[in-house]
Formats: C-alpha cells, sequence, structure tokens
C-alpha cells in the first residue's frame, strides 16, 4: 500500500511560537470564557475530553496483527512504569495529572541534524501508522495493542546519523516533581534504553504517540515512547526526551540494575528463562482465568521478519 | 462468663469470621460486587492469598512474644486459628497457582517447583504448612508429645522461608518485603532473647 505524504505545511499555518507558549494562557481564558456561558457540569465533561483526542490522517500498516486488541481499559490500567510507582495500577493513578506538553527531545552524537525540538516540530514530517502489535512483558504476560506511531526508521532517516553510530540511546524525562516515582531510587534515574542501529532502523520499530486512534495516555508513556514488538516491554521507553547516536552499546536502565537477570538485546525468546522465572509460556490479558497460558513465540512470532539481525548472535549469552 | 468461656463462645467465632473476610473480599471483588481484580485477575488473586498468608505467619507468630508482654494468657487461644488460617491462605494461594496461572500443567509445575529457587522455596513452607496442619487436632498433639513441638518449630521456619519466597518474586521495588522481613526480624530475635534470658537462670 502506498501512504503519500501530506503537502508541506506552509509557515503562515505554522502557530508562531509566542502564541504556542502562551496557548494555555490562551485556553485558560477560553475555558473561563466557556464556564461562564455554560453549565458548571459542562467543565467536568471536558477535561476526559481533552485528554482523550483523536488523531488525524492516521494509515493502515501490513504490519499489524489481526489479534483482537485488548481492551483499552486493560491497556491503559495495567502498565509498568516505575516513573510513576511500581505498583502495575501506579501509572494509570499517578499519571493522570501529568502535563506531555510542551515536550521536547534532544538528538545528539553523531548525526548530522543534532538539536533540542519541539515535540510537535519533531513529529511533524512523519507519517502516522496505526500498528497492531502484540507486546510481551518479561513478567511473562502479554497484550495486543493498536498502537499508532511514526517509523523509528524514518525518523533515524531524517536526522541523518554518521558512519560512526552504532547504537542509538534514548533517555525518559527525569523530574521528580512530575513524575512522583523517581523520588525514590528504585532505578537509577533517568531511565535509559538503547538500539543498534540495524534494530531502530528496522521496519518494525516506531515511536508511539498514541493508541487506538487517539494521543497516547499520559500512563503509556505521552506524549511518545519506542516499541520493538519482538523485545520484552521494558525496552519500550516512555517519555523520551532525548536520544543519542554513539559508537559504543549503551548501558540501559534494567540491566543496570540487574545484568544477570536482564539484558541488552532483550529479544522475547522462550528458551531463555528468566533466572527467577520461565519464559517458554505467557498469560494474555484479557483472557478468560480458565484460560491457561499460551505458548511464547521466538522474537513474539516477529521471527520471519527480524531472525536474520540476529543470525551471528549468540542469543543464550546475549539475552 | 469468665474470661476463657466468653474467648470460646464469643470472641473466637468473632475472629473467625474477620480471618475470613480477605478471602470473601477475593470472591466478592472478582465478582465485582466490592471491587475489582484489574487487568490481570489471577495475578490478583494470587498475590491477595499469598500476602495474606504472610501476614497470618506474623500474627501466629507474634502471639507468644504479645503474650509474655502483656500477660494476655489467653491470646494463646488463638494461636492455632492463626495457625490454620496462614495454611489456608497460603494453600489458596498455591492452588490458584497450580490451578489458574499453570492450568494443572505437569512439566510447567514441576520444572517451577525444582528449577525455580523462590518456587522451591514456597513449596517447601506449604509442605511443612500441611504437616503443622494435619497434626493440629489436640489428639494429634499428645500422642506426639515432644515431637510435635519440634514440628511445630516449623512455624518460625515457614515465616523465614515466607518473607524470602516473597523478596525473591518481586522484580526489583523490594520495600514491601523488607517491611516483612524487619516484622519477622523482631519477632525472632524477641524469642532468642527470652531463651537467652531462661537460659541465664536456669544454667
Amino acid at each position: 500500500m502506498l501512504i503519500t505524504k501530506p503537502a508541506d505545511i506552509r509557515p503562515s499555518e505554522i502557530t508562531s511560537r509566542e502564541i504556542y507558549f502562551n496557548r494555555r494562557e490562551f485556553i485558560r481564558a477560553g475555558s473561563i470564557a466557556g464556564a461562564l456561558c455554560a453549565a458548571g457540569p459542562a467543565l467536568s465533561a471536558i477535561v476526559p475530553e481533552g485528554r482523550r483526542e483523536k488523531l488525524e490522517d492516521v494509515g493502515a500498516s501490513a504490519f499489524s496483527t489481526d489479534e483482537t486488541p485488548n481492551s483499552y481499559e486493560d491497556i491503559t490500567t495495567y502498565n509498568n512504569y516505575y516513573e510513576f510507582g511500581t505498583g502495575k495500577a501506579d501509572p494509570y493513578q499517578n499519571a493522570q495529572d501529568f502535563e506531555p506538553r510542551p515536550w521536547s527531545i534532544t538528538v545528539e552524537g553523531h548525526a548530522e541534524k543534532t538539536g533540542t525540538f519541539h515535540y510537535e516540530d519533531f513529529i511533524k514530517p512523519f507519517d502516522l501508522e496505526e500498528r497492531i502489535y502484540r507486546m510481551r512483558c518479561v513478567e511473562a504476560w502479554s497484550m495486543v495493542i493498536p498502537w499508532v506511531g511514526i517509523s523509528l526508521a524514518d525518523v533515524v532517516k531524517h536526522v541523518q546519523p554518521t558512519s560512526r553510530a552504532k547504537y542509538v540511546a534514548f533517555e525518559t524525562l527525569h523530574d521528580p516533581a512530575r513524575m512522583v516515582g523517581q523520588k525514590r531510587r528504585v532505578l537509577d534515574w533517568p531511565y535509559r534504553e538503547g538500539l543498534t542501529i540495524a534494530e531502530a532502523t528496522h521496519p518494525l520499530t516506531i515511536f508511539a504517540v498514541g493508541v487506538y486512534g487517539e494521543v497516547l495516555p499520559n500512563q503509556n508513556g505521552a506524549p511518545i515512547r519506542l516499541v520493538v514488538p519482538w523485545k520484552y516491554g521494558f525496552k519500550g521507553i516512555k517519555g523520551i526526551v532525548r536520544m543519542r547516536f554513539v559508537e559504543r552499546q549503551p548501558r540501559t536502565s534494567w540491566e543496570m540494575a540487574a545484568p544477570r537477570e536482564y539484558g541488552f538485546y532483550a529479544n522475547v525468546n522462550p528458551d531463555v528463562n528468566h533466572p527467577r522465572w520461565s519464559q517458554a509460556r505467557e498469560r494474555r490479558i484479557g483472557s478468560s482465568i480458565f484460560a491457561g497460558k499460551q505458548p511464547t513465540l521466538m522474537f513474539n512470532g516477529y521471527g520471519e521478519q527480524v531472525a536474520h539481525l540476529y543470525a551471528d548472535l549468540n542469543l543464550r549469552k546475549n539475552f | 462468663m469468665d474470661t476463657l468461656r466468653q474467648v470460646r463462645l464469643v470472641w473466637k467465632p468473632i475472629v473467625f469470621l474477620l480471618c475470613l473476610l480477605p478471602a470473601s473480599l477475593v470472591v466478592t471483588d472478582a465478582l465485582e460486587i466490592t471491587g475489582r481484580l484489574g487487568a490481570n485477575p489471577i495475578e490478583a488473586i494470587q498475590d491477595r492469598f499469598g500476602i495474606w498468608g504472610l501476614r497470618f505467619i506474623l500474627i501466629t507468630l507474634a502471639i507468644t512474644p504479645l503474650r509474655r508482654i502483656t500477660g494476655w494468657n489467653w491470646l494463646v487461644r488463638f494461636r492455632r486459628m492463626f495457625g490454620l488460617f496462614t495454611f489456608f491462605y497460603i494453600l489458596m494461594h498455591f492452588l490458584t497457582w497450580l490451578i489458574l496461572d499453570q492450568g494443572l500443567l505437569l512439566s510447567a509445575i514441576t520444572e517451577d517447583i525444582f528449577e525455580r529457587p523462590f518456587i522451591t522455596i514456597g513449596f517447601t513452607a506449604l509442605l511443612l504448612l500441611v504437616a503443622m496442619a494435619v497434626t493440629s487436632t489436640d489428639n494429634m498433639r499428645r500422642r506426639l508429645r515432644r515431637r510435635w513441638d519440634k514440628l511445630h518449630y516449623g512455624a518460625y521456619a515457614v515465616g523465614v522461608l515466607g518473607v524470602w519466597h516473597y523478596w525473591w518474586q518481586v522484580k526489583l521495588d523490594a520495600i514491601d518485603p523488607f517491611v516483612y522481613a524487619v516484622i519477622l526480624a523482631v519477632l525472632l530475635t524477641h524469642r532468642m532473647w527470652h531463651y537467652w534470658q531462661r537460659r541465664r537462670m536456669n544454667p
């Protein structure tokens, strides 16, 4: 399927910096005016509506699975996002008031187009696609999630890494005042992740900015997160503020926390168990409590597309 | 009514019902009457039974220190009940794992028990609890005499294994198991201190 790019936006259409940074004032003024006109209850309805903003011009993708996606509720209430607490329901509860805008992303290291970009400018050149992917957590549960995202390969091509760039390192926002989970040092903040250039430019790898056709909820990593469907979920770093092109394999958060248990590659692999539990099977969230577990597939079922990346790698050693 | 009769006829039934409350809440949450179990109900059920088992073993182990400190000897009347509730909650925790989590798949069950240390530990604690539960009757106590006392020292082992099992299955954030470990350490220290005191007095 051919997905055409929308025509370039004329400069006159782009919101000026002043208006952009004053938009909160603008919205506040607007909502006060609105509140004065409308009845009280209308105001309370504005908040959830605003949070569940629809994304426009989302294309389909041949990479999507036809498995039934998990419910919006499952996807947004059962999360591992230690920045907002270590319990599965903590991110849902603690990220509600997080403001993911304004947001900026810094590109640095061995690339031509480095610098700090406003989130909106950063993603503007790329096409939004729906990617319905399996997500396998290292804790032996899985979901099917209809992400909306942009191809990371497109982003990488756009910023033009130099020949010295062998890996991409990512970092999450570090702001304990806004991310309550960072007040305790359960991980060495900020959260860090990394991919080889080949992994980062693989067509399956995306930066997700939405789910179910809507703007990404805070607890799922708003405004922008990584999704690498053949790897364990913890590789999918959330709330990204930095990507750095480097020569040497970057250190990653879970590897730093427990090197015997979590590796840099973290490819889904039913034959290599976690030292404390089996990875052979997984529980599909949302299935009946009597359904039992299902077998975990090599590379989470994406082996056909990605196995060649690891042809020369001992996956038992490089777990 | 004298204190012992009051304990037997009034307080024991009340405490018994209170001890059943966490289990009933699991059921009513599963039916979405009192709450919800969330996106991963099996994990929620298993965790809740497990944590209550751990709480009950600590309550059981707290009876004797409390009795010594307060002088409330009637407390000992509840010890067996708390011990049996420990067994009940841990058995439910085990059955949830066996039936709902592992789906009775024998290969996965044996692999987990023999190859995953934290499950080996948990399973050992369960076996100890079974042995103590079946010998918990007055009749068995009379028949086993001193061997009964030895066997039922297993309660300490269950406490240690239980906290260890909990600590080891946590992915990273060990703050909760740490709290349980501290409580257990306090209870065990009190006992050791008491033991030394007695040895000093009657060498």
